[in-house]
C-alpha cells in the first residue's frame, strides 16, 4: 500500500474536516479520486472489512486485497443534524446515515439532494463518490 | 476472600458553570464522601480518578487532584473510558479491594466541561466516536443516539411522545434534586409549544428535550473491604456484580440498532454475579443521557422485553411508586452529564436509596438497586449491583 509522496497524507482528504491524515490504507483515497468506494479482504480467512483495514486481526496480518463496494445495501437508520460540530457548519443541515451490504455496512452520509421525507428504513440504497465544495471527498447514499 | 462495600458517597451540585478550577471541583466531591465515611484522607489506601481528558488543560489530572486532596504518599492513577469512567474507576476500585492490595480506595470523578464551547464539547464529543471513518461526515453524540432512536420507531412503533414521556418523569423528580443543573417543571405541552425550547430540532427524531446538558461537577465514592467497612461504617451498601463490555466504535462494526450490546452483555454479567435477576432490581439508575437511551436500558436489561420498554413509561412504571423505579434522581437528562462525575452520582443515588436516605425520592424500602452506565454511544458498558 505504497504513497505517492515522501509523506503520504492523502488521508486529510477525506470528509470535510479529515482527523487523520496518515494511514495504512491512503490507498483508499486514492480509490476515491476514482471514482470508487473500496474495501479490504483478507484472503487467508475470508473476512470482509469496511471501513478498509491494513491488517487482519485473526490471520495476524493476514493478506489483505482491496474489492470495490458495489450494488446495493439496505438503510439500517439515519438522523438529519440541525447542528453540527465545529468545522461543519456550512454543511448544516445533513443527514448521516447507515446502509447494509450483507457482508458489511457502510457509515456515510445522504445525497444533499434528497429530502429526509423520501427516507425509509430498509430501502435499497447505493453509495457515491461525492467532492465537497471545500474539495474534501467523501461518499454519500442515494436510492439504488 | 470477603466482600467489598461502598462505605462514603459524595457529589458536587452539577452547575453550568462552576466557578473554580478542576481540584477545587473535586474537592467538593471528595469532601462530602469522607464526611459520609467518616473518614479522613490519610484512611484511604489509593485513588483511582476518573474524567474524560480532553476537556482538561492540565495533563494527568490524578497527581494534582491527589495532592490536592490530601492523598499523598498513596498510590493514583487516571482511568477513561469516557461517559462510563467513573462506573469503570468503581470496577477497578472493586478488584483493589477483592484482591487484598488496598483496604480502601476512593473513586474520585470529575469533569469542568464549561471550560470550552458547546460547540467544541459536541466536536470533543463527537470524536469519541471512529475519527478515521466516521468524524470526517460530521458525527455527534444526538445524532448517533438518534439513529438508535429512529431504528427502535422503525421497529417497534415508539413515537416521539414516548420519548417525551422519560423527560417529563426526569424532569418531575429533577425538580426535587438541589444537586441538578436543570429543575424547572416539563410537561408533554412543553413538545409542542413552539415557544418552549424543549421541541427544537437537534438530530432527527431526537429534539431539545430529549437531550441531557453539559455540566461541571465531581463525584466520589469510598470503597472498602468487608473488614474495613464493618468497623467502620453503620449502613455499608454491598457491591454484589460488576459488569463491562465494549463493542466496536464505528457503528459500520455493530449489528443491533434498537439496543446497547454492552448494555446487554455488562447487566448478563453483573445479574450472574450477583446472583439476581431483573425482577429482583427495586430501584435503578440508568444512562439517560439522552431519551431513547434510557428507553433501550430499559430492554437491555431485561425490565422489559425488546420494543416493550415504551409500556414501562407509559404505564408509569419507572416512576418512584411503580414497579422498577428508574432514575428517581432526575437522571442526567435534569442532573446535567459532567462526564467523569456521572457513574459517581448515579451509585450514590443508588447508596442513598439502600440505605433509606434519599429524602423526597426514597424508594419504599429497597434492598437492591442496580447503577447501567454508559460510554460513548454504547462503546463502553458497566452495569454494578448493589444491596444492603
Ligand atoms: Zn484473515
Amino acid at each position: 500500500m505504497g504513497g505517492k509522496k515522501d509523506i503520504d497524507d492523502r488521508f486529510k482528504k477525506f470528509g470535510t474536516v479529515s482527523f487523520t491524515g496518515i494511514s495504512k490504507v491512503n490507498d483508499f483515497i486514492g480509490y476515491l479520486e476514482q471514482g470508487k468506494i473500496m474495501g479490504t479482504r483478507c484472503t487467508d480467512c475470508g473476512k470482509v472489512f469496511f471501513p478498509p483495514r491494513a491488517e487482519c486481526f485473526k490471520c495476524l496480518p493476514g493478506t489483505i486485497e482491496w474489492f470495490e463496494v458495489a450494488g446495493s445495501g439496505k438503510l439500517v437508520s439515519y438522523s438529519r443534524l440541525q447542528f453540527g460540530p465545529v468545522g461543519f457548519e456550512n454543511d448544516l443541515p445533513y443527514c448521516i446515515a447507515l446502509l447494509d451490504y450483507g457482508d458489511f455496512k457502510v457509515f456515510g452520509r445522504i445525497a444533499d439532494d434528497l429530502a429526509e421525507e423520501k427516507l425509509s428504513i430498509g430501502m435499497a440504497m447505493k453509495t457515491r463518490v461525492n467532492e465537497l465544495p471545500n474539495g474534501q471527498l467523501n461518499y454519500v447514499f442515494e436510492p439504488a | 476472600m470477603g466482600k467489598v462495600a461502598i462505605i462514603g458517597v459524595g457529589q458536587s451540585a452539577f452547575v453550568r458553570s462552576y466557578p473554580g478550577s478542576i481540584r477545587e471541583l473535586a474537592f467538593e466531591g471528595f469532601s462530602a464522601a469522607m464526611k459520609d465515611a467518616g473518614l479522613a484522607a490519610a484512611d484511604i489506601g489509593a485513588s483511582v480518578v476518573c474524567s474524560a481528558p480532553e476537556y482538561d488543560k492540565q495533563r494527568s489530572p490524578a497527581g494534582v487532584l491527589a495532592e490536592y486532596l490530601g492523598l499523598n504518599p498513596q498510590p493514583t492513577f487516571y482511568v477513561e473510558s469516557l461517559c462510563s469512567s467513573s462506573s469503570m474507576g468503581l470496577r477497578l476500585a472493586y478488584s483493589l479491594v477483592k484482591s487484598g492490595l488496598h483496604d480502601s480506595v476512593a473513586v474520585i470523578g470529575f469533569q469542568k466541561m464549561s471550560e470550552i464551547s458547546s460547540s467544541e464539547s459536541q466536536e470533543r464529543m463527537g470524536r469519541g466516536a471512529d475519527i478515521q471513518w466516521e468524524s470526517p461526515f460530521g458525527t455527534m453524540m444526538p445524532a448517533y443516539y438518534a439513529m438508535y432512536a429512529q431504528a427502535h420507531m422503525a421497529k417497534y412503533g415508539t413515537t416521539p411522545e414516548d420519548l417525551a414521556q422519560i423527560r417529563v418523569k426526569a424532569a418531575t423528580y429533577g425538580q426535587l434534586n438541589e444537586k441538578a443543573v436543570f429543575r424547572k417543571p416539563v410537561t408533554m405541552e412543553s413538545f409542542t409549544d413552539p415557544e418552549s425550547r424543549m421541541a427544537g430540532p437537534v438530530a432527527s427524531p431526537l429534539r431539545v428535550g430529549d437531550c441531557c446538558a453539559n455540566a461541571d461537577g465531581s463525584s466520589c465514592i469510598v470503597v472498602a473491604s468487608e473488614e474495613k467497612a464493618r468497623a467502620v461504617c453503620k449502613k455499608p451498601v454491598w457491591i454484589l456484580g460488576v459488569g463491562a463490555a465494549s463493542t466496536s466504535v464505528n457503528l459500520a462494526g455493530r449489528d443491533l440498532f434498537t439496543g446497547l450490546t454492552v448494555a446487554q452483555e455488562a447487566s448478563r454479567q453483573a445479574y450472574e454475579m450477583a446472583g439476581v435477576g431483573p425482577k429482583d432490581i427495586d430501584v435503578a439508575e440508568v444512562h439517560d443521557c439522552f431519551t431513547i437511551a434510557e428507553l433501550m436500558a430499559y430492554e437491555n436489561l431485561s425490565f422489559a422485553e425488546p420494543g416493550k420498554g415504551v409500556e414501562l413509561i407509559r404505564e408509569k412504571q419507572t416512576y418512584k411508586e411503580g414497579r422498577i423505579p428508574v432514575n428517581v434522581d432526575g437522571g442526567l437528562l435534569s442532573k446535567g452529564h459532567p462526564i467523569g462525575a456521572t457513574g459517581g452520582s448515579q451509585i450514590r443515588t443508588i447508596v442513598l436509596q439502600l440505605r433509606e436516605e434519599a429524602g423526597d425520592i426514597q424508594v419504599k424500602g429497597p434492598e437492591i438497586g442496580l447503577v447501567h452506565n454508559i460510554g460513548g454511544v454504547g462503546l463502553y458498558g458497566n452495569v454494578t449491583i448493589l444491596g444492603r
